[in-house]
């Protein structure tokens, strides 16, 4: 569905991205994870064409889509902060994102029911709460039955009862066959939720593949680990780990 | 663009400073009317508080409202719609909001004093579109300044520069270059060098409405004797034009190759 092919950013002399080739052609959940500033954010908004690309290209269903904006009708975006106009009233927010795609949302009702919004709707959102907030964020990502989603740090200042409502939602949406593609930092709901994981450090793909295979080849037996291994600049097991090894100390002899 | 255009001023219009903003202007009408009861000397003191403050707010809010909602345009840069349409939706809403405020604080008392019957009219009709014109210009140039600058500190600093040279520091500079070059013929550098300052054309505007010569100025004056009342504020009129054209202009260049 997306495919990403020598993709290059960088801001200022600030190099953010550099060369990330990456496709997502089979749907699931795919949390995309790595430190602060390793480019995660900026993957997601090359994709969405809020980042101009400096090099390499991006296709959304087979188009590149440089200059379009078309596309982004098959996406839903759940932004990383909830800040939305203070004066404006959550119903009149929903209604504005309606306006502007010009589609009537299919699972509003039922998600404003879900997590408990309506005696929120005529509230100005300058005066709801950041976990409030980022609910009628939730609501405003989800309610379009759009086949991608991408959800920037999805579980940003939930209460417990909403962000199990919350992975209940992209368990149903997994179902539907949509890919969808999460940054976090949270691992646990990583191990639970997630399909595939790409770990990215420092503008490059480290690590693309399933929970296991990344497990494995680490060697570790939680994902947290596996991790800080990867951190750690650590090689890791797998036969190409150690080819790699092996002729890192070739070359030294 | 209407779609982002509306919710912005809705937005904009039930905002606190707005009602502000519109109460200043009511109070002071409505006391200037009061104390004077001369339509025309009405019209020109207004005159002297609008150019100085309708540049002020829209410059203040312009940034204000840019920063503010950073966050949400990153929402809407995610929908289906083109970019030029969001900022521009912004922008106009934002311009709009303004002019109402002022349209409002400052009309509504002139017509219930009867201004309609009066042979003033026209005066009090140009200081609406001056004041309105004053709001689109600085709220594009705030914006277009705030869309250039990701710091916040650095932009607001900024656009209080671009006002504080516009409303004061130019007028300095014009007087020091008239009186330093006397001895030669300066009415063209002065006809040209007014029109590069919205807030001195919105002066010339209306004092050449008012027809009042003693209040002209030197650019009022040589305007009013080389262009002719007419063709004067016709040049004026487009003048203003092309000044909210080009930071539009700019916004729109900006915005297209921003990243978010």
């Amino acid at each position: 569905m997306i495919t990403i092919d020598n993709l290059h950013k960088s801001f200022g002399r600030q190099p953010v991205l550099s060369g990330v080739t990456l496709s997502f052609d089979r749907p699931g959940i795919y949390a995309i994870l790595g430190p602060n500033g390793s480019g995660k954010t900026t993957l997601i908004k090359s994709i969405l064409g809020m980042a101009i690309p400096d090099k390499g290209q991006i296709l959304f269903q087979g188009k590149d889509i440089r200059g379009q904006w078309h596309y982004r009708r098959q996406i839903d975006y759940l932004p990383q902060i909830a800040r939305f106009p203070d004066n404006l009233r959550v119903s009149e927010l929903l209604a504005m994102i309606e306006d502007i795609r010009e589609e009537k949302p299919q699972a509003m009702g039922r998600l404003i029911e879900l997590f408990g919004l309506q005696p929120y709707l005529d509230k100005r959102l300058g005066n709801l709460s950041g976990g409030t907030r980022q609910k009628v964020n939730l609501v405003q990502a989800f309610m379009y039955d759009s086949p991608v989603i991408i959800l920037d740090e999805p579980t940003n200042g939930l209460d417990p009862v909403a962000l199990i409502r919350l992975k209940g939602l992209l368990h149903e949406e997994k179902e539907k066959g949509k890919l969808l593609l999460a940054t976090t930092h949270i691992m646990n709901f990583v191990e639970e939720m997630a399909d595939e994981v790409v770990f990215l450090l420092e503008g490059h793909i480290h690590f693309k593949g399933s929970l296991d295979s990344l497990k494995r080849q680490y060697n570790e037996t939680s994902l947290e680990r596996a991790i800080a291994r990867i951190l750690q600049g650590e090689p890791g097991f797998s036969a190409n780990g150690h080819i790699k090894q092996a002729v890192r100390l070739a070359v030294r002899r | 663009m209407l779609k982002i255009l509306k919710y912005s001023f809705f937005d904009l219009m039930r905002s606190r400073w707005a009602y502000i903003y519109t109460a200043f202007f009511l109070l002071l009408t409505v006391s200037l009317l009061w104390l004077s009861g001369d339509i025309a000397k009405v019209v020109a003191s207004l005159m002297n508080v609008i150019l100085v403050l309708a540049p002020l707010i829209a410059t203040m809010f312009g940034v204000m409202y840019y920063y503010n909602s950073r966050e949400f345009t990153e929402l809407l840069l995610s929908q289906p719609i083109r970019r030029r349409h969001i900022f521009f939706g912004q922008y106009l809403g934002l311009a709009l909001s303004l002019s109402l405020s002022l349209l409002l604080g400052v009309g509504l008392p002139f017509v219930v004093y009867g201004v309609w019957g009066s042979a003033e009219v026209w005066d009090f009709m140009m200081l609406l579109v001056v004041g309105v014109f004053l709001s689109f210009i600085f709220s594009a140039l705030s914006f277009f300044i705030a869309l250039r600058n990701e710091n916040r500190i650095k932009g607001f600093g900024l656009a209080i520069l671009v006002w504080l040279f516009f409303a004061v520091i130019y007028d300095g500079l014009f007087l020091l270059a008239l009186s330093l070059f006397s001895d030669y013929p300066l009415e063209n550098f002065a006809i040209g060098a007014s029109l590069f300052n919205p807030i001195d054309l919105s002066r010339v505007l209306i004092l050449l409405k008012l027809d009042i010569s003693a209040l002209m100025g030197y650019t009022g004056a040589v305007i009013q004797k080389f262009l002719g009342t007419a063709l004067g504020m016709a040049v004026s009129m487009a003048a203003l034009s092309v000044w909210v054209l080009l930071p539009a202009w700019g916004i729109q260049h900006v915005a297209k190759h921003k990243d978010f």
